[in-house]
């Protein structure tokens, strides 16, 4: 791997660093100090490596707490009609049932951060928006007991219209998820900066794009965990939660609980199992497990499971955007005006609208472009509330503005880095303030231009782009450049408001981040932070910055990261998210470190003969800077204030602990203009990349890929390269595989990781990382963020590189083979009708209503009369003996049955109540079966139209249906429905064909069939 | 899967006694027939090392060695490992060092202290599992190319270091310099 780095100091000299993260660091070696700059490795690791660490599933739980599980919607939206729990609540274990009934009595709603009349409660209320959506909650002596019981507990929906796209959203006709607001189109606001029209008509052209950017979420390896306890003296809640913050988030719990924020003390667990932004999504669980815990009486503790977390935690936003550039010949863009609009799912949870407001700042990017006019919608739809995510609106409005700048370049015929490169932000125009208001503070975007393509060697792979293409093979480069936003404005939301709205509900701004720093009585330096990290490496960091303070060595510094609302400073801005961490949260700690290093040496100057500003502390002394010999040790004279404080200068204060708060200065609330620097600092990226893809499967072979990333001031090079690597990873993800997928019907269709494809070892190369150092100068260290940048690049640069290679138009992402391949080869030929008795299931294709539908047909010959098969299909008990699973089946009326059916697909498995209704009789030649079902596990309907026709052997049977499932069936099972539904076909006829005397059905044998039937478990 | 040792025959709502050598010591615990392994180690033996990711056999967050062959704890029976070694992620630094010897990292194994030089893991939710393939993989392939290593490691799902530093230290570790070309840098410049 090469890494180089290129430091602008402060005063414009320039010094080339040549570090290789790609080699191995040592250990800390015993150096001289500065620490802060050096790739060391992380003091979180032997307890990670070793299996020490305590992840929050991990802490202990008090006796008699109740095990959670959660019953959940399998409509997309419905009336919930009645929950019956009586069942649930008579199973062994079960101690307590939780419904709405209870979160209305107990709770409030969440607030919602624009003015709309929808309600979000924990626990459904009357109503589900989304599959997978809380509706009951069952509270057992184990999670094994609590699942037992969720089955148990009945629930009757009125379906309704679902509303599954941005689209249908923004049609009036659709029906309104919320029957307060008019219709799903929650919010519109527009902004016009500058003379956009005017730039408009005079500009030699207009280049378009309108792209959608889809659901997707970086599913951190650790799902959520919350431990609840509520003390009824107090009515007081004591919640451990594996929550990342925004602490923004815990006034909207505590209102939810209908508590202070003092009576709602919320700790974190010491480590954590990744987030992304993800774990802000456990917020409203807190709430439920808090509810759970005063409803029982007893702690509750919840670990949400993986089919859970992919259904129904979070999402990234879904948006469409159309963006018109007005052009010059020579590429350069006067104006933008950008329509987005935003999917943010069934509820508007907090902090969204975030995820559009974010950018808001720097929605024109890297470029200079001082006309702007926006419009931003955000809709409602039936899908999973959406939430933090890494990149947060980065990746969506980047997709768009870098797609557009590619094709500017296109429909221009310029090179696409010349038209990237006439656009960018001069170095002399820093600070540069963007046409919405947005302050970027540092670089020099053409100088880290040229470094990217001279040392990620841009020539070389024109080259092989070049040769390769002349070989006959799709090869495309691409490019991307942006800024990459770092510690969020806490008032770019208000945005969304219009000024009038936000002078009645008072200013929002800041970014608060805090730390303490103390000494204790044996001259051991301890910081508490409140960053809440989530594996990133923060306690590294925090102690290479206090070591350099106080001159000690990291491994003198105790970094403490668990936070605790109740005794822990914090504020709003606290947290895991918007990559605060290097500028703000590391900046805090140096600030107080600084304050408390500077309060020590005005009390020791005294008995060093010195003067304060004088004092200096280096190797674990403290002395004169004229006087090194004179030297006291550093523990000596920090635990001086504990053991005697009597020998402090008079009335001074020791000097034993500092909490600073720390805000960036330039983070204002949003000016009556919509003026917004929704950003403390940005960095900047430019990537390149090459792809090949494959003529044959469509499949897209990432072959070069380059990112150069100007994060100001590097506080620790093997760090920062990790946070490129794993965003890189995610961004790959989100570009070629990952998707959460619905049908048009709502039902959810990527709930495993057999269906939601993660990138593995195989998928993500490693791209070669090039830095540029500009330190900020709106943070105490001079860094800025960098774990973000690729989520926001990347998708944009492989797409421009696969338009390259296509030469042409690039289906929506993820651009998977099947896309490619569709545009690439000619339009099969259709498919041959199904013949012979081996039958054929057709692909899942959109039902009637655009579920997760199955059709087949196929036919088979049974060795008895045609009256004979007639007599065994119209009799009860011989049917229940047929269907796969049935135990049992009873009359309902004339031609119509009630049956229990137990069916299992993949990893789910569940008793469905089946109604079966016969029609269409034509004895003995043909009948129609038609029947739905229902269960916690979803939803089942078909219809089968059966013929029987007499042939020498006997009976042809003939069938041919269509089916559609929905729920958790159709979430898991999405690549085993075909099969499964083939093997209970066959399984049903082999019955048949038994039954009517023929051979009999073949006793289970070991081998291919058995063992799928097993793996589906479809076998008992 | 394991067969089951022992002939007993289970009864689904009783609890059975499972024994095993757990890192090179005998442990007993009660499990009902249906509750997995991952389960039985991490709130029956109290063994957290083993960490659980998906519960559906593809991340591989789950991964013990089950007489030494690295297996998915959450598509095993705690019956089923009855009678039968069972290796976690605690056990590997063992061997290293006697007992308190303070700081874990001193006793860390070769494998262990690559990982951390390299920055092959952040949140460290999918490392025990990754680890334990590769104790048992490098035992069978103790010098894989690096294609048969991403094969490899493609049973395991990490999302926060893109793998890069996993690679890494795997070929550090086994003594080979990681390939241009394989997965990495193209090999072209």
């Amino acid at each position: 791997m090469t890494a180089m780095r290129t430091v602008e100091s402060g005063a414009g000299g320039r010094a080339a660093v040549d570090h290789r993260p790609g080699v191995a660091v040592t250990d800390a070696e015993p150096a001289a100090q500065p620490f802060v700059g050096r790739p060391m490795p992380r003091v979180e690791d032997a307890a990670l490596l070793t299996g020490v660490a305590r992840y929050a599933d991990d802490l202990p739980a008090k006796p008699g707490t109740l095990h959670a599980a959660i019953l959940r919607s399998p409509h997309a939206h419905a009336e919930i009609l009645g929950i019956d729990t009586a069942a649930a609540l008579a199973t062994s274990g079960v101690a307590a049932v939780v419904t709405g009934a209870d979160a209305k009595r107990v709770a409030s709603p969440f607030l919602v951060g624009v003015r709309a009349p929808m309600e979000h409660w924990c626990l459904a209320v009357d109503r589900v928006r989304h599959v997978g959506e809380p509706i009951a909650v069952v509270l057992a002596d184990s999670r094994y007991h609590a699942e037992d019981a969720l089955d148990r507990i009945e629930v009757r929906y009125r379906p309704l219209p679902p509303v599954t796209s941005i689209g249908q959203a923004l049609d009036p006709a659709s029906t309104p998820l919320h029957p307060g607001l008019a219709s799903n189109l929650v919010n519109s606001r527009s902004f016009r900066y500058g003379d956009p029209e005017g730039a408009f008509a005079r500009a030699a052209r207009t280049v378009s794009i309108e792209v959608e950017f889809p659901r997707n979420s970086c599913t951190p390896m650790e799902c959520f965990v919350v431990l609840a306890e509520h003390d009824a003296a107090e009515d007081a809640y004591e919640i451990l939660s594996n929550f990342s913050g925004p602490f923004a988030v815990h006034p909207v719990m505590a209102k939810a609980l209908n508590v202070p924020g003092s009576r709602l003390r919320l700790k974190t667990p010491p480590h954590s199992g990744g987030s992304f932004g993800n774990k802000q999504a456990v917020f409203p669980y807190i709430v439920l497990m808090g509810l759970c815990a005063r409803v029982s009486g007893r702690p509750v503790k919840w670990v949400e499971d993986r089919l859970e977390h992919l259904m129904a935690a979070t999402s990234a936003t879904a948006r469409r955007m159309r963006i018109d550039a007005a052009v010059e010949p020579d590429g350069k863009v006067l104006a933008l005006r950008m329509e987005q609009t935003e999917d943010c799912g069934a509820y508007l949870r907090a902090p969204e609208p975030a995820s559009l407001y974010r950018n808001h700042g720097n929605l024109t990017g890297a470029y200079d472009i001082p006309h702007l006019a926006v419009t931003n919608r955000i809709v409602v739809t039936s899908k999973t509330p959406t939430g933090l995510n890494r990149g947060f609106g980065g990746g969506q409005l980047y997709y768009g503005l870098e797609r557009l700048m590619n094709r500017v370049a296109a429909e221009l015929g310029l090179d696409p880095l010349d038209v990237i490169r006439r656009n960018l932000v001069a170095a002399d125009a820093m600070p540069y303030r963007t046409a919405s208001g947005g302050s970027l503070d540092s670089g020099d975007y053409h100088a880290t231009l040229d470094e990217a393509v001279r040392d990620g060697a841009l020539d070389a792979l024109k080259a092989r782009r070049d040769a390769l293409r002349a070989q006959g093979r799709l090869y495309g480069i691409g490019y991307a450049a942006v800024v990459e936003p770092s510690i969020s404005n806490m008032g770019y939301i208000t945005t969304v408001l219009t000024a009038e709205e936000r002078r009645k509900a008072g200013p929002k701004n800041g970014a608060q981040a805090t730390a303490s720093v103390a000494v204790d009585p044996t001259g051991g330096v301890s910081v508490h932070v409140s960053s809440a990290p989530q594996g990133q490496g923060h306690r590294t960091v925090l102690a290479q910055v206090v070591a350099d303070v106080f001159g000690l060595g990291v491994e003198d510094i105790r970094v403490n990261t668990d936070l605790d609302t109740g005794k822990d400073a914090w504020s709003i801005a606290s947290g895991n998210y918007s990559s605060r961490f290097a500028g703000a949260v590391a900046g805090a700690a140096q600030v107080a470190a600084t304050r408390l290093r500077d309060r020590m040496a005005a009390l020791v100057a005294g008995s060093l003969n010195s003067r304060p500003e004088e004092v200096r502390f280096a190797g674990g002394k403290v002395f004169a800077a004229g006087n090194p010999d004179n030297a006291l040790s550093f523990s000596r004279v920090a635990a001086a204030g504990h053991w005697a404080p009597g020998t402090l200068p008079d009335g001074r204060e020791a000097a034993l602990r500092e909490t600073a708060f720390w805000t960036p200065e330039p983070l204002k609330a949003p000016t009556d203009a919509d003026h917004i620097n929704s950003s403390a600092c940005y960095g900047f990226i430019v990537d390149f990349c090459g792809v090949e893809i494959d003529r044959d499967t469509g499949a897209v072979r990432i072959d070069r890929y380059v990112t150069m990333h100007d994060a100001g001031r590097l506080l620790n090079p093997l760090l920062v390269e990790g946070q490129i690597l794993g965003g890189f990873a995610h961004a790959v993800g989100a570009a070629l595989y990952e998707e959460y997928a619905y049908g048009d019907d709502g039902r959810f269709l990527s709930g495993t990781f057999a269906d939601y494809l993660v990138p593995t070892a195989c998928e993500v190369p490693v791209p070669v990382i090039l830095h540029r150092e500009s330190p900020s100068p709106v943070t105490p260290l001079g860094a800025k963020g960098v774990g973000e940048g690729n989520c926001m690049s990347t998708p944009a640069c492989l797409a421009n590189a696969v338009a390259d290679a296509l030469g042409g138009p690039v289906p929506s992402l993820p651009l998977t083979p099947a896309k490619i391949a569709a545009l690439i080869h000619p339009p099969e030929p259709p498919r041959p009708a199904a013949a012979g008795a081996a039958g054929a299931v057709g692909a899942p294709a959109p039902s009637a209503s655009g579920g997760r539908g199955l059709t087949g047909e196929g036919s088979r010959e049974v060795p008895a009369p045609p009256e004979q098969v007639w007599a065994i299909l119209l009799d009860p008990k011989e049917l229940a003996a047929l269907l796969p699973g049935c135990e049992a089946l009873d009359h309902a009326g004339p031609d119509a049955y009630r049956a229990e059916v137990v069916v299992g697909i993949g990893p789910v498995r569940g008793r469905y109540t089946a109604e079966v209704a016969l029609s269409d009789l034509d004895p003995p030649r043909s009948l129609t079966l038609t029947g739905s079902g229902a269960s916690a596990l979803g939803t089942g309907r078909g219809t089968g139209h059966v013929t029987l026709e007499r042939t020498a052997g006997g009976t042809r049977v003939t069938y041919r249906y269509s089916a559609e499932v929905g729920g958790k069936v159709a979430a898991v099972g999405g690549r085993m429905l075909d099969s499964a539904s083939r093997l209970l076909i066959g399984q049903f006829f082999e019955k048949l064909v038994a039954r009517a005397g023929g051979a009999p059905a073949p006793a289970e044998r070991p081998g291919l069939l058995t063992r799928l039937l097993r793996f589906l478990g479809l076998n008992r | 899967m394991p067969p089951l040792k022992s002939a007993v025959t289970l009864a689904a709502d009783a609890r059975h006694t499972v024994t095993i050598v757990l890192n090179g010591a005998p442990r007993t615990g009660q499990a009902h027939p249906r509750l997995l392994l991952s389960d039985f180690l991490r709130h029956e033996l109290g063994a957290h090392g083993t960490r659980v990711g998906c519960e559906h056999g593809v991340c591989g967050a789950c991964t013990v060695r089950i007489d030494g062959v690295a297996q998915r704890a959450c598509l095993t029976l705690a019956v089923q490992a009855d009678g039968r070694r069972i290796d976690t992620v605690e056990g590997l630094s063992q061997s290293n060092e006697g007992p308190n010897q303070g700081p874990n990292e001193g006793r860390m194994t070769a494998l262990q202290e690559a990982f951390r030089r390299h920055h092959a893991l952040q949140c460290g939710f999918c490392t025990a599992g990754i680890l334990m393939s590769l104790s048992d993989y490098l035992g069978r392939n103790p010098k894989p190319t690096e294609e048969e290593l991403r094969d490899m490691l493609s049973g395991h799902l990490c999302r926060c270091t893109g793998y890069a530093g996993i690679v890494r230290a795997v070929m550090d570790v086994t003594g080979q310099t990681p390939e241009p070309g394989a997965m990495g840098e193209a090999a072209h410049v």
